[in-house]
């Protein structure tokens, strides 16, 4: 596989929100509005490409029977990093998805990863797969955001156009629900073309 | 196959504890800071602001911080914690002794981004607690108060007013006035 296309699967192919549907906990979770779904993304994308880079080096020299313990000590490691360093440096993002920060240890996008590409390849092509797939999970959650934002409280990263508050429900629960399944709908009937 | 998992744990946990280490101090400084901001913008300007000082209502142990002019006390802050939808929603709470609110100011909350969460964004839930005045009840609409809710966000609104009414009953408790009884605004209310 080319250099290119472990970058460009992550974004169509297979994209992790509409065509793996892993991770949907972050997902449906942060994608209240645009900035949160990027936010969110970027920071996912941070862990996966490090925790990609390190796994594909340790994973020679760890033993079969412990690789999922090795991985997630990686993995939760990377996480409690960016968390610390998001609550010192940037005290604002971390108000609004410091919820959600701890979790990112427990999305499967990034154990997935891990398990099926970097255990199995270098580091250089497995921060490659990890660049791919964090920019096909930032654009996806992005685009959550931006549909749920408009429908819910009719603005587009914080910048409002309509009066009022908007259809409320796309802001809660069920509206996550309903924007991720009409969206998987349109992106693999254009995938497919 | 011990020795590899030891080894990894053991190099996370030193470069984690160096990260720690490293982030405490800013960690630490920004949260000082928020806290001087929210007193700052909780309470008339020109007062002279004391240490934080610590009282008791109602079994519950509160910070303060008094703000003098002339030496008379010109208006309170007070830190109120309460269990919103989240978690913990913890407010800085600006009052004049005769028991008006002059400002409030959310310190953290964990509630529901886009919903509850918009308890220190929505301009219309926050400017109504500039001069709340004691002739007024501390209860959300809901609940025969006069407090606006946040739309779809009744269970932070309540925690939120109840917070304020926890900051107005400790001054008007150091100026001897009546205190109104503070209403279950969640059942779960202990920490």
């Amino acid at each position: 596989m080319s250099k290119f296309s472990l970058i460009t699967k992550g974004l169509i192919k297979e994209n992790p929100t509409f065509v793996l549907v892993l991770g949907m906990c972050p997902t449906l979770a942060t994608t209240t509005s645009a900035m949160n779904g990027l936010e969110m993304g970027l920071a996912t994308m941070f862990v996966l490409i490090l925790s990609n880079i390190v796994i594909s080096l340790l994973a020679p020299v760890v033993p079969d029977k412990v690789h999922i313990p090795v991985y997630i000590v990686v993995i939760a490691t990377f996480v409690t990093l960016l968390q610390l360093l998001m609550q010192a440096y940037v005290p604002d993002v971390y108000a609004t998805l410091g919820l959600f920060i701890p979790l990112i240890v427990v999305n499967c996008i990034i154990l997935g990863r891990a398990e099926a590409f970097a255990g199995k390849n270098g580091p250089l092509d497995s921060a490659l797969d990890g660049i791919g797939i964090g920019i096909g999970f930032t654009l996806s959650l992005t685009v959550i955001g931006i549909v749920r934002e408009i429908l819910g409280s009719g603005s587009v990263f914080g910048w409002k156009f309509l009066a009022g508050d908007g259809i409320l429900a796309f802001v809660m629960a069920p509206g996550a629900f309903l924007v991720l399944g009409y969206l998987m709908v349109l992106f693999n009937k254009l995938a497919k073309k | 196959m011990v020795l590899c998992l030891t080894a990894v744990c053991l190099v996370c946990a030193a470069l984690l504890g160096g990260v720690y280490l490293l982030t405490a101090a800013p960690i630490e400084a920004g949260a000082q800071k928020a806290l001087n901001a929210s007193i700052s913008a909780v309470l008339p300007e020109g007062g002279e602001l004391s240490e934080a000082l610590s009282a008791e209502a109602d079994g519950v142990s509160f910070q303060y911080y008094e703000s003098r002019k002339d030496s008379l006390v010109q208006a309170y802050a007070v830190k109120s914690t309460t269990g919103g939808f989240g978690g913990p929603l913890t407010l800085m709470v600006g009052v004049l002794p005769d028991g008006t609110v002059y400002n409030t100011s959310v310190l953290s909350h964990s509630e529901t981004p886009g919903l509850g969460a918009k308890c220190d964004q929505d301009e219309n839930f926050m400017k109504q607690w500039r001069g709340f005045g004691p002739e007024k009840k501390l209860a959300v609409r809901k609940d025969g108060g006069d407090v606006d809710a946040i739309t779809a966000s009744t269970i932070t609104s309540r925690a939120y007013t109840k917070a304020v009414l926890q900051a107005v009953n400790l001054v008007r408790g150091f100026s001897g006035m009546p205190v109104d009884a503070v209403s279950g605004a969640t059942k779960k209310t202990e920490e």
